[in-house]
């Protein structure tokens, strides 16, 4: 394998291995203000149990995502050199805004929430927790911000010849509003609170299956359901808006998601499909004409086909058909997990319905799995681009860079990712064995009894 | 005006590593005298006195990337792919001090506690090891050729013993700072023993401080160009000398807060003799000093978007210094362990 291969590998790990805890914190971060801000309203003590529970399950996840966030801004500058000169005036500016405007608000208002319960009033611990999931929000904001100029750039001209060749800002506002800013940055966030419902109600489930801290898990239960419930179908328009975008600014894209080598009319949609790159063509069961409703919002328009454009300009679309449909069933997933979860719930058999609470146990795969597999399709989805019809990805490549460096950090960086999530696998799952704190701590509030 | 903006942007990168190398610095220096503590409760003090700002102290570190990457984009991309096994090495260590920190506390056995201990400790004193070694390239200056492309072999120009020398006196300067703080943030027996620590940290740095000064007198005599045009320049040198004698006259008052400060200050001014030393270069090429080098000139970012920059940082830098203060404002005084402590 070449550098190029070599360092997107590394790339993708270390941003995959990432990305597993930020749509945790940044959903878990959301429902700590739901749970904290019931407390004070309620004065209910189970309530700041539940804060003081999740407070301490957030520490962890923030933990690993901090240590594994660090990473990426250096693989800017080490492996992607002649990309980071070429973007350095747009995407660095992102950057900067993003340590400056959330990492300082997340990470400096944290120290308060995790150990400030006896210094500050409840309510100054309400703010620092809307702060740091603020914060968190604000870190997703930024960086997809950045990534969404990569997929659809404007806003910047390129100026200079040869190695010097690079573009410039010419206008901020354009630049972070780009065309797919507003859409990616939903479709992201919405991802995110999935994904902290579901942990919450996997765990809760978890509780109600081994009947243990009844009344701590039916109420966080009930949060996680709420948002999970809201979200799954925020993030059925999230998804269909995303696509017409995908449509209109990335048609190559759509095409290999799809799995449209052929332009025809009417375009019909993949439910699963087995992909033939030789042959060019797909086998699996198709919806017919659903494409075109999706894209056009009538039955009869084709949607373009690859053939419609050069082979070189196409991505893997053996591998984004898979990841982009896998994503799709996720959601399917989450929806079904809920649907389940909110029968259970009407009927008020919530405790007997073992099976319901078995798949929600394992349901907080769902979003991560889909979160991961919704990056790999828009990002290997873009691909030969680094930044879409302006740079291709080997052309962004650090000159200084030598196989055996690459192979050196890749193999240094899998082994620490493998020690890192057993560890954290196992750290968690000894906290939600052990349960969450027992009443004792109520008076943790500095004014509590004032 | 161009030219103003670049300086201007300059200072802000090197404000922003002041602000790094004083606030982590402290993090760093405890974490390199972990092992010294002997018993858990001593330890476990020592991370409480980091815990809740340690975390915000590493973002100015994301925020000097930003910057650099940012304002001088061609600086960021040639320094990074020069010095890959380096900074990969400093990203593991910044990995293993963070999950060190989080993971210790939650075990209560000995094998686990003293392998993040160790970790704990091998983490830190890496990071400052390498963060002084790269600014000791920096000085030295690094074989570019006119691409700007890294001409050398993979570590040997890293490791050569003129930014070791840098790395160790960076240490020893983290130590130092560290044991100030420790002694800051604890009281009766352990403070006492906090306090003798203090003379082997300082000697150590001191020595290292006269060697660095004097190999760099003698073999990096760029740096000491600008100071010979502009003689007032010197004045950092002297007061440099005097705020480190402070140190040792304030401790001698047991005015430990002002010690922190006096220390604090130190740190500035030799980042301010540094970065006054190198400049106009931010990575200095050792093939052709005059022609290779990427200066503040001819790596940064267009006149629109230092601009832009400059107004993120006037927004940003007023919060960021007050939920700066707030915070430890908050976690001032002595460290006190309670269940939600580490």
């Amino acid at each position: 394998m070449d550098v190029v291969t070599l360092s997107r590998i590394q790339f993708g790990l270390n941003i995959a291995f990432h990305y597993l805890f930020p749509p945790l914190s940044v959903g878990l971060g959301l429902i700590l203000v739901i749970m904290e801000g019931t407390y004070l309203r309620t004065k209910n003590p189970v309530y700041h149990q539940m804060t003081r529970f999740w407070v301490k399950i957030f520490a962890l996840i923030f933990a690993m995502g901090v240590a594994t966030g660090l990473v990426q801004v250096f693989g800017f500058g080490t492996n992607w050199a002649r990309y980071s000169r070429f973007v350095g005036d747009v995407f660095g500016s992102i950057l900067g805004a993003e340590g400056i405007f959330a990492f300082f608000l997340e990470s400096g208002f944290l120290g308060v929430l995790l150990f400030g319960w006896n210094r500050v009033s409840a309510g100054m611990h309400f703010f620092a927790t809307i702060m740091v999931a603020l914060g968190a929000h604000f870190s997703a904001l930024w960086i997809v911000i950045a990534n969404s100029w990569m997929q659809t750039p404007q806003g910047h001209v390129i100026v200079g010849e040869g190695s010097a060749k690079h573009a410039e800002i010419q206008s901020f506002w354009r630049v972070l509003n780009n065309p797919s800013s507003v859409d990616r940055l939903a479709h992201v966030l919405i991802g995110c609170w999935l994904t902290g419902a579901f942990l919450v109600l996997s765990v809760s489930a978890y509780y109600l299956l081994k009947k243990r801290h009844l009344d701590f898990a039916k109420k966080s239960f009930k949060i996680g359901l709420i948002v999970a419930g809201v979200s799954v179908v925020l993030q059925f328009f999230s998804g269909d808006s995303s696509g017409r975008l995908i449509a209109e600014y990335q048609p190559i894209k759509l095409a290999a998601f799809e799995g449209v080598y052929k332009t025809k009319t009417p375009t019909g949609m993949y439910v699963f499909g087995v992909v033939d790159t030789k042959e060019n063509k797909v086998t699996g069961l198709a919806l017919p004409g659903l494409l075109s409703f999706l894209v056009h919002r009538n039955f009869k328009q084709p949607v373009p086909g690859l053939d419609q454009y050069p082979k070189e300009l196409w991505p893997k679309v053996g591998i984004v058909f898979q990841t982009y449909h896998g994503m799709l069933f996720m959601w399917g997933f989450m929806l079904f997990a809920v649907f389940l979860a909110l029968i259970a719930v009407c009927r008020r058999k919530l405790l007997q319905s073992k099976w319901t609470l078995r798949l929600l146990v394992i349901s907080v795969l769902f979003p991560e799995i889909a979160n991961q597999l919704g990056w790999y399709s828009a990002e290997i989805g873009r691909q030969p681009w680094i930044v879409h019809g302006i740079l291709k990805t080997k052309d962004g490549v650090s000159a200084a860079l030598s196989r055996g460096q690459v192979v050196f950090s890749l193999v240094l960086f899998a082994m620490i990712y493998l020690l890192l999530f057993i560890l954290f696998i196992y750290l968690m799952d000894k906290k939600i064995r052990q349960g969450p704190p027992e009443n004792e701590g109520t008076e943790e509030y500095r004014d509590r009894f004032k | 005006m161009e030219y103003g903006f670049m300086v201007f942007w300059y200072i802000v990168v090197i404000a922003v590593v002041v602000c790094y190398a004083m606030l982590d610095g402290f993090d760093l220096g405890v974490g390199a005298l972990h092992l010294f503590a002997k018993k858990d409760e001593e330890r476990r003090i020592f991370l409480n006195a980091i815990g809740p700002v340690w975390d915000g102290n590493e973002v100015w570190l994301v925020v000097l990337i930003g910057g650099l990457f940012a304002g001088f984009p061609f600086a960021y991309a040639t320094l990074f792919s020069s010095f890959y096994i380096p900074l990969t090495l400093l990203v593991f260590a910044l990995i293993f001090r963070a999950v060190a920190i989080e993971f210790r506390s939650k075990k209560s056995f000995r094998w686990w506690r003293s392998t993040w201990d160790v970790l704990f400790f091998f983490a830190s004193v890496c990071i400052a090891l390498i963060v002084g070694m790269a600014l000791g390239n920096l000085i030295q200056g690094i074989p570019l050729d006119g691409d700007y492309i890294y001409q050398g072999t993979l570590v040997t120009t890293f490791t050569e013993p003129y930014p070791i020398l840098v790395g160790i006196m960076t240490l020893a300067l983290f130590m130092m700072h560290g044991a100030i703080f420790l002694v800051m943030k604890t009281e009766d027996e352990l403070q006492e023993k906090l306090i003798r620590w203090i003379r082997p940290t300082s000697i150590f740095f001191i020595i290292t401080y006269a060697v660095t000064t004097m190999v760099t007198l003698i073999y990096q005599t760029h740096m000491v160009e600008r100071l010979r045009q502009r003689p007032y320049l010197f004045l950092i040198a002297l007061a440099n000398m005097l705020v480190i004698a402070n140190i040792f006259r304030v401790l001698h008052h047991k005015k430990f807060g002002w010690a922190f400060i006096s220390s604090c200050l130190n740190i500035g001014l030799l980042l301010a003799l540094f970065a006054v030393g190198i400049f106009p270069d931010l990575v200095r090429s050792s093939i052709n000093p005059e022609e290779f080098s990427l200066t503040i000139t001819n790596s940064t970012s267009s006149l629109k978007t230092l601009q832009i920059l400059t107004v993120i940082v006037i927004i940003g830098l007023p919060l960021v210094f007050g939920y700066g203060f707030f915070v430890y404002r908050l976690f001032r005084g002595k460290v006190r362990i309670d269940h939600t402590s580490y």
